[in-house]
């Protein structure tokens, strides 16, 4: 296996991007990707979509998608893992480098939800659940993260306000973000009193529905050490599980099991511990999301993340930095172009070109992707070289 | 001797007052209750119909029963709301206690008085000997037009009884079936609401067909009204049973047990059968019990069953008919409109 | 075909029929082909209880399509003896659900396919 690099990284402004397709929204990051990387060519292409079928009744991005990114005949691999199919696709363009298939290869990921209503958006992104036994049942996915939600404050007494810190603390982050759909500041009253989607969760602990892609270049690092026209980031782990589809099934409702085996192989194939992560970006899909997830990443103890977020453990000056970018819930969710967005999160931070939200000096930054109530999860370790 | 061997009632526990809707219509709340002698109504919410009422019913019927539910021979629902209207109910009854496909399968339509001919019929089976033991179930979600006299009792919930050989809790004694082609209350294909001939269903429908079916059936069994414990009636308002009582020489006190319909509105196919299953809920071995429904059209069915000593031992095993009714969770107008489908929300698509 | 797909559920939505692995005992709902404990391809039906307890619960206010004129309702996860499963808690209070409460299971309806189409029928839980 060889060690491989990102050398290039793109993204569009994010929102509710009513005059671009699907595939000029994925275009334009992916251009820009290109270009960041200083390549005149790609030898492959990953893309991560959770569901062009069911937003825009458009399959076949392989095709669609290198034809107007006129890459024309290079192979290409649409990839779906729901919300972690940009973590994913990621993941096969870092193997397809690593083997010594192909050199240059783009791993990108796009989602356009705008062009179906509210409750055409709920039900695509609740057949992430299962279909039979989850979504048949009237379920949603803010319902999913509320019933983790209730199950996280009866277990370890995690208050509200807790989770409102977490809204209120990715805003605060998402506000330095030019991309940002939402780079507004948010207070822990607003998002208490932000109308309720699935108790006890409100709309301001909900990520937002959002048009955006994102793409970012990845070669083998001898190959970045000579051509990389804007620095690179070496990726040293890379960690994926699966668990249960329902969450229902899980032995412990308020655990996020993939994320921690995930986890676990990812630090053991980087050789070091969530101690030595300088920053990560992760899944907060909805705030209790983020609470579950740096208690898997062993950031923090089970039970322990909902304090640490009121503490400001997790702000960026704080003792671990969790979302500089401002997160799925400022930044925005267009579900399969997330897993890309924070890997290009963690690439510009390590390589110092994150402007008004750059950390001080960060040497390895870690992202968290995951799929549905948590059915899949991947787990990067990036270091600045 | 042939008889029930197992019975079981459901009701919905949302209920809405005669006060409520005659608040919106602007009709006079205190008549209205003192001329059908009708206090409020339960309504099916939206994840309620007939099959659903007639499953829940149907299981506690077997509960009590004791038995195999494979040895089911058929399963007969009466209703004037099925669901469909080409598809059977009772096939989705038969799936959810399991006694498929060794089964016979009808749903029965005589406006009101379709659930007793689901008792009829599944006695006169077992009789014959053709099934081992018969299910016969009543049940309705009822619509009365919004502002209509009928949407003040129009109401839900289901009764279902199992007739058998052996182990029988009541013996049927006799039955009589009156009917007459009268046109008192009607719902023609693809209309939503039934209409009704307003007075022309009281004294040449209802009364005429109840007191004769009524008589028959004292002739039949050679018994006198004050021979019976307890006695119930089609309800589609608290005053007709207690008259048609009266006719017939029977007491309140003889009805009261099963007159439910000031608390539950008029549950149509479900409405004698219910009164029955209060009844039952209560009989003491020996207790006779005398039935008459009533379905517009027009007709009435009527049984005398004589309780066993096996009543004792299933009483418990289901929950009784007045503790539901006693259960309430009132709904205002709106929640009811929506209940009961009048408004949706809007579909953007 | 969407009426297929419900047809096929029937055994569990009507009758809560699980699998019971023959070999380590383990319960799924549903059943499946191989057990994820001990690889056993052996399951023998087995009917879950009625009766159970709320693990978690919530209120959907923002329903998806399909579901609009029935929000808000409640789902929460109930432990129906050594299963867990997810369903709908109707007749409640919204304020008075609490982990732990204990439930029941009744037949309703669970949705329809369209004004049209089939209706299709499964568990949901009430207050016990």
């Amino acid at each position: 296996m060889r060690d491989v690099a990102v050398i290039g990284v793109g993204i569009n402004k994010w929102g509710e991007l009513w005059d671009k397709s699907l595939r000029d929204v994925f275009v334009e990051p992916a251009l820009k990707a290109i270009d960041d990387a200083g390549v005149d060519h790609i030898d492959a292409m990953y893309v991560g979509c959770m569901s062009s079928g069911l937003f825009v009744a458009q399959e076949h991005l392989s095709s669609l998608l290198t034809d107007y990114l006129g890459m024309g005949p290079i192979p290409c691999c649409r990839v779906e893992s729901a919300c972690a199919s940009g973590g994913l696709a990621f993941r096969q363009a870092y193997i397809d480098v690593a083997s010594g298939a192909n050199d240059i290869v783009l791993a990108g990921g796009v989602e356009k939800m705008t062009d179906v209503d509210g409750g055409g958006a709920t039900y695509a992104l609740a057949t992430a659940a299962d279909q039979e036994y989850e979504a048949f049942n009237g379920v949603t996915f803010p319902g999913l993260y509320a019933l983790m939600a209730t199950a996280h404050m009866h277990k370890y007494g995690t208050t509200r306000e807790q989770l409102a810190h977490v809204a209120v603390k990715n805003h605060a982050n998402g506000v330095l973000n030019p991309e940002a759909q939402f780079p507004m500041e948010v207070t822990v009253e607003q998002v208490l009193n932000s109308v309720l989607v699935a108790d006890p969760l409100r709309l301001l602990d909900c990520s937002p529905i959002t048009d955006g892609a994102a793409a970012v270049i990845l070669c083998p690092l001898d190959m970045a050490k000579k051509i990389a026209k804007n620095g690179a980031a070496k990726i040293v782990a890379s960690g994926h599980s699966t668990d249960t589809i329902a969450f229902h099934s899980r032995k412990d409702l308020t655990e996020i099991a993939s994320t921690q085996r995930a986890a676990e192989k990812a630090y053991k194939m980087a050789g070091v511990g969530p101690n030595d992560i300088d920053f990560a970006e992760v899944h907060d899909c909805f705030t209790i999301a983020e609470i579950c997830v740096t208690e898997a990443l062993g950031f923090f103890e089970k039970g322990h993340g909902g304090k640490a977020a009121e503490a400001g453990e997790t702000a960026r000056d704080g003792k671990m930095p969790i979302n500089p970018s401002g997160g799925l819930k400022s930044k925005g969710h267009p579900v399969g172009a997330t897993g890309i967005a924070q890997i290009h999160e963690v690439v510009q931070q390590l390589r110092g070109n994150a402007g008004k939200r750059q950390l001080k000096n960060p040497k390895r930054g870690l992202a968290q992707n995951m799929g549905g109530s948590g059915g899949s999860s991947l787990v990067h370790i990036l270091e600045a070289i | 001797m042939e008889g029930i061997v197992g019975y079981g009632a459901y009701i919905p526990v949302h209920r809405i007052k005669v006060e409520e809707i005659a608040k919106v219509w602007g009709a006079d709340a205190p008549s209205y209750k003192r001329g059908l002698m009708l206090e409020e109504k339960s309504v099916p919410s939206p994840d309620q119909d007939v099959i659903t009422m007639s499953v829940q019913a149907a299981r506690y019927a077997v509960k009590r029963a004791g038995i195999d539910p494979k040895k089911i021979g058929n399963i007969y629902i009466g209703s004037e709301s099925h669901p469909y209207a080409v598809k059977p109910s009772g096939t989705v009854v038969a799936e959810a206690i399991g006694c498929t496909p060794d089964v016979h399968c009808a749903d029965y339509e005589f406006a009101c008085k379709a659930g007793s001919e689901g008792m009829f019929v599944s006695y006169g089976l077992v009789k014959a000997g053709l099934v081992e033991y018969g299910l016969g179930i009543g049940a309705d979600t009822s619509q009365g037009a919004p502002g209509d006299a009928l949407e003040y009792a129009a109401s839900a919930g289901a009764a279902a009884f199992i007739f058998g050989r052996e182990n029988v809790l009541a013996t049927v004694d006799a039955t009589a079936s009156y009917m007459t082609d009268t046109p008192d209350f009607w719902r023609r294909e693809h209309q939503f609401y039934p209409r009704h001939a307003s007075r022309f269903t009281g004294e040449p429908a209802y009364f005429k067909h109840t007191v004769g079916a009524g008589k028959m059936l004292l002739e039949e069994s050679g018994m006198k009204p004050e021979d019976f414990q307890y006695a119930t009636f089609h309800q589609p308002n608290g005053k007709f049973p207690m008259r048609v009582g009266k006719m017939l020489g029977f007491t309140p006190e003889q009805i009261k047990q099963g007159w439910l319909v000031p608390k539950l509105g008029n549950t149509y196919s479900g409405a004698s059968p219910l009164g029955l299953t209060a009844i039952l809920d209560v009989a003491k071995p020996g207790d006779k019990v005398f039935m008459v429904s009533y379905g517009s059209g027009s007709g009435s069915d009527g049984f005398v069953f004589t309780v066993t000593e096996r009543i004792k031992k299933v009483q418990d095993l289901g929950p009784k008919t007045w503790d539901q009714l006693n259960r309430q969770k009132y709904l205002d107008y709106g929640t009811y409109a929506k209940f009961r489908g009048k408004i949706h929300k809007l579909e953007v698509k | 075909m969407f009426a297929a797909r419900h047809w096929r559920e029937i055994p569990r939505r009507y009758r809560m029929e699980a699998g019971k692995c023959t070999t380590c005992g383990k319960v799924f709902f549903p059943s499946r082909l191989i057990c994820d404990a001990c690889k056993n391809k052996e399951f023998e039906t087995v009917t879950l209880p009625d009766e159970g307890e709320i693990l978690t619960y919530t209120v959907i206010r923002t329903p998806p399509s399909g579901f609009e004129d029935e929000a808000p309702y409640a789902v929460g996860i109930v432990k129906l003896g050594d299963v867990q499963l997810l369903t709908q808690i109707v007749d409640c209070e919204f304020d008075k659900l609490a982990v732990g409460g204990k439930v029941r299971v009744e037949f309703r309806r669970i949705q329809e396919s369209g004004k049209s189409g089939i209706l299709c029928y499964g568990y949901k839980c009430v207050p016990a």
